[in-house]
């Protein structure tokens, strides 16, 4: 059987069983309400897609960065990064979007929800890929940083010339996995009033008291971005990879 | 290069791997570190190519020392050429581009120049058909073929060479220690680690033997080999030597 038919045939059986269990339950879909406020779904689609991107991009570099820190051979840089890793890892994002935008944004005199929610969701974010590339950095073996150091690369071409385009083929997966929990995790933003499309989807429940045809076009909103961000990994993995050795 | 080598130490944690080590040779091309394994030959090479620095000591080659800063090994380490035992090629990269990186990023040269330059050693050593070739696709002799080229390809003023074929068998070892013995005939300076000793004896000019931490004797090849004042070097032959 060829992978896009068994594919095809998994989608099936999953949408006649989603099916069965929506007819069980009796509920009767009422689109008409919904279908008025498209245009919400569609402004808070839009929204949540720069949102994710931003802090997508802002997330890797400060992984990146952290990842770097996690290394270094000075204690306090090592310090600081370690324990903005852990306090972001060990506390729910809910309190840090809650605590960034009404206590810390407030202080700073940043007012823009949109600006502080892609910045918290950017460090939140980071704090895994942090972990992520400081896994991907050691698993590089010494020889590679003694062959860069012998040819006379100095320590910031050894990271950009031979070390990251070795750790990047390994944590390509894990990167993946973090970015489309990065998109779905942008949904906690609702808490803060910022317009993405988890809120779209609640305002239209609320309006309409179409719970499930609110909620469908939100998964479905979702899956838009997060499939293709799958696909893309694995085609990316794919041309970074080489054989150890 | 005449090499002086004063005091050197190296210590990791509470284990004492260069004890006061003393070494001076002659004005010679070729100098060959044996000894017993764990006995400091590693740490020795590492040191004399600039990837280490000595808790204390010094080395100067030719009347030059060798620095001890940071920066000042930096240039160092691109004036000379190291081989390690396990090759280091960056596998991410072909062959021809393990070769071209430290010209292009090191020594400025253009992409177009760089190739120029390694295409008549990679013909001459017979490598030109693998040289777009990953690590991964070319044999163990290959790989450390191409690793010397690498090392040489920034015309470096000598080469350390640190056990390049204890990771090879028989039949690579061969070409491998060809290609050494060819460059010494082109005129290529070198420090060599090896225990191939039928080899270190053709191609040294001087050899020193390493152990405890300390050079245990040194001196010409044929004195060395033959007929060694200190017992420890003539029962390490012996025990080596058919």
């Amino acid at each position: 059987m060829s992978r896009a038919l068994a594919h095809t045939l998994v989608v099936a059986i999953l949408a006649a069983l989603l099916t069965v269990a929506f007819w069980r339950s009796g509920y009767e879909f009422q689109w008409e309400g919904v279908w008025a406020y498209r245009q919400k779904f569609v402004t808070g689609w839009l929204t949540t897609v720069a949102m994710s991107l931003f802090s997508l991009v802002l997330s890797a570099l400060v992984g990146l960065v952290t990842a770097v820190g996690l290394r270094s051979r000075w204690p306090l840089v090592e310090a600081a990064a370690r324990v903005y890793v852990e306090l972001i890892r060990g506390t729910p994002l809910l309190v840090q979007l809650l605590i960034g935008f009404y206590v810390v944004a407030n202080a700073v005199g940043l007012e823009d929800r949109y600006v502080v929610g892609s910045l918290v969701l950017a460090l939140f974010s980071g704090a895994y890929m942090a972990e992520i590339f400081r896994g991907g950095l050691a698993a590089i073996p010494a020889g590679q940083r003694d062959a860069a150091r012998a040819i006379g690369l100095t320590p910031w071409q050894s990271l950009r010339l031979v070390i990251l385009p070795q750790a990047i083929r390994l944590v390509l997966p894990a990167v993946a996995g973090q970015l489309v929990s990065l998109i779905k995790d942008s949904s906690l933003l609702s808490v803060i009033a910022v317009s993405e499309l988890t809120l779209a989807a609640q305002e239209v429940n609320s309006f309409t008291y179409s719970t499930l045809e609110s909620y469908l076009p939100l998964a479905a909103g979702y899956l838009l971005l997060t499939l293709p961000l799958s696909a893309l990994s694995r085609w990316l993995e794919r041309h970074f990879a080489y054989e150890a050795g | 290069m005449e090499l002086v080598v004063k005091g050197l130490t190296q210590a990791f944690g509470t284990t004492t791997v260069l004890d006061r080590l003393d070494l001076t040779t002659g004005d010679i091309r070729a100098l060959v570190l044996v000894g017993p394994s764990g006995g400091g030959k590693t740490t020795l090479l590492r040191i004399l190519a600039g990837l280490d620095l000595a808790k204390e000591g010094s080395v100067s080659f030719a009347g030059v020392p060798v620095p001890r800063d940071e920066p000042g090994l930096l240039a160092y380490r691109r004036k000379v050429g190291t081989v390690f035992q396990a090759y280091n090629l960056f596998p991410h990269l072909s062959a021809l581009d393990n070769l071209t990186l430290p010209l292009v990023h090191v020594h400025g040269l253009s992409p177009a120049a760089a190739r120029k330059r390694v295409a008549e050693p990679l013909e001459r050593f017979k490598l030109a058909e693998h040289a777009h070739k990953r690590p991964a696709q070319l044999s163990g002799g290959q790989k450390q073929r191409i690793a010397i080229l690498r090392a040489l390809a920034s015309q470096p003023e000598r080469l350390f060479l640190d056990e390049p074929t204890s990771a090879l068998d028989p039949e690579m070892t061969a070409e491998v220690l060809e290609m050494i013995g060819e460059l010494k005939e082109i005129g290529t300076r070198f420090v060599l680690v090896t225990h191939e000793m039928g080899f270190a004896r053709r191609v040294a000019d001087e050899v020193a033997f390493v152990g405890g931490g300390k050079v245990v004797a040194s001196g010409p090849a044929a004195t060395m080999f033959e007929h060694c004042p200190e017992p420890r070097v003539r029962e390490f032959f012996a025990r080596i030597l058919p």
